[in-house]
């Protein structure tokens, strides 16, 4: 065989690594620290490439700090600058950690997590849960307000959703988000469906494991925050998909894809556990009243990871809906799907679009392509205020940059050729 | 080919868009008829990474 025929084969191998993956939801760990390769009680993770604290954007710096107070290590939000800044904490990228997480995607040792399990390979995924809309941590805001709700989620929200999930024979995280794409969503920011699907398959559990008030309780956090609150099973679903194309000689496919509000990075199948990255770019959207674009944080989260495995930005035709939130028309998000035909390996077996005639979504993004046509992937996302304590200020689309896919093709070329 | 050219100036022109986006745009504007073919040089039109994607692609 030539090289290109190398590169078809180890392709096609990583397209069918993907689907064959089964993502099922198993347990919530009650500390993530007790489950999370690595993590120890001075680490804290974080969303994007590795980056140091010096560099970190605004609302990831505050959520740090914030974070430092949930987790007991600092008096207030001030304390919580200086220790982070004083070298005694540990910060890693959640992707080396077979964890993800959203906007500034901060994972800490006391949190809660959900626990994914691929069905065929036992490989697991963690993501931390959805604190729903308004000032939230993963956007960097701070008040009391977000203290007492990860306090919430921690003490009742969690155990509860535990029990429920233990009690049922695990819930097919693939199978909701297919369904999902019919009913409007497209899995990175338009979940609505996604959650209520979700909601519809553990009330019963939930009923048979704890007393009705809580249950109550807990059905409507989740309905209130249906449009987000499933995104943080639908992206570990996604990294355990992504991470079956990582380390396939030859393969020239993304296998991550992430921002730190600074630098955006991508990880490729046969590179290894190489960043290419370039800056972080400016997300054009619909800002809330009262903000513009200068108000903007670089693009940020993990949640890319969405794009990665063909749902979010590359399943936008399955989701006009979605226009109204993050700008655009329902005849531009169906010719951005269809751009990202081009610079995708395959298609998907179980990810189709309704208004292409059930095509699947175009899924397995290759650098070589990406290159060629000049196309990058598009994403689409939601937009923190740059300093940090305010949260987010709207929504929109991005394009990947183009010069850390040709990094990667050069590195690409260096070793094969 | 005369007859041709006076249709043109009469008729006014009929545009193939290859490329700049905003040579579309304005001519649609201006009531033109026009067709946009996106089209971009390969690889940012970088003669090395050309070679590159020859032996890859």
């Amino acid at each position: 065989m030539n090289i290109k025929e190398y590169i078809d084969t180890a392709n096609k191998k990583a397209l069918e690594r993907m689907a064959s993956v089964q993502p099922i939801l198993i347990d919530i760990e009650l500390e993530a620290k007790n489950i999370i390769p690595g993590m120890d009680n001075k680490t804290i993770l974080h969303a994007g490439p590795p980056i140091e604290w010096e560099r970190m954007c605004g609302p990831t710096q505050g959520a740090i700090a914030g974070i430092l107070v949930y987790e007991g290590l600092a008096a207030d939000l001030t304390e919580g600058y200086e220790i982070a800044a004083s070298g005694e904490i540990k910060f890693d990228c959640n992707h080396d950690h077979d964890t993800v997480g959203p906007m500034t995607g901060i994972t800490s040792p006391h949190q809660p997590v959900f626990v994914l399990e691929d069905e065929l390979t036992g490989k697991k995924a963690y993501c931390t849960l959805n604190e729903g809309r308004g000032r939230v941590l993963r956007f960097g805001g701070w008040n009391k307000e977000v203290l007492d709700r990860l306090n919430w989620m921690k003490s009742v929200l969690a155990p509860t959703l535990k029990k429920a999930i233990k009690h049922s024979d695990g819930i097919n995280i693939k199978t909701i988000i297919a369904e999902s794409l019919h009913m409007g969503d497209e899995g990175h920011n338009r979940n609505r469906s996604g959650s209520y699907l979700f909601l519809s398959e553990l009330t019963p559990h939930m009923l048979d494991t704890t007393n009705n008030e809580i249950a109550k309780e807990v059905f409507l956090f989740i309905k209130k925050n249906a449009d987000i609150f499933h995104l943080n099973l639908s992206m570990p679903h996604s990294k355990l998909i992504a991470d079956a194309a990582r380390d396939i000689d030859y393969c020239s496919l993304v296998v991550a894809m992430a921002r730190n509000g600074t630098d955006i990075g991508i990880q490729v199948s046969s590179l290894g556990r190489e960043w290419f990255t370039s800056p972080a770019s400016i997300v054009e959207g619909l800002y809330f009243p009262g903000y513009s674009e200068k108000d903007a944080c670089p693009d940020l989260g993990d949640s890319t990871i969405s794009e990665v495995i063909g749902i979010g930005g590359f399943a936008m035709a399955a989701s006009p809906a979605i226009v109204s939130f993050v700008g655009g028309s329902a005849r531009e998000a169906t010719l951005r799907t269809r751009r990202m035909y081009e610079i995708s390996a395959g298609t998907s077996s179980i990810f189709t679009i309704p208004s292409l005639d059930f095509k699947g979504t175009p899924v397995g993004i290759d650098i070589r392509k990406v290159v060629e046509l000049d196309e990058t992937p598009l994403i689409n996302t939601g937009i923190a205020h740059k300093e940090a304590g305010i949260g987010q200020i709207g929504a929109g689309l991005t394009a990947a940059p183009y010069d850390m896919f040709k990094d990667a093709l050069k590195a690409f070329g260096a070793k094969y050729l | 080919m005369k007859s041709n050219m006076n249709d043109l100036l009469s008729e006014g022109p009929k545009v193939i868009n290859i490329g700049l986006r905003s040579f579309y745009e304005a001519s649609e504007t201006q009531g033109i008829k026009v067709v946009h073919i996106d089209w971009k040089p390969p690889a940012q039109g970088d003669i090395e990474t050309i070679k590159l994607l020859d032996r890859l692609l």
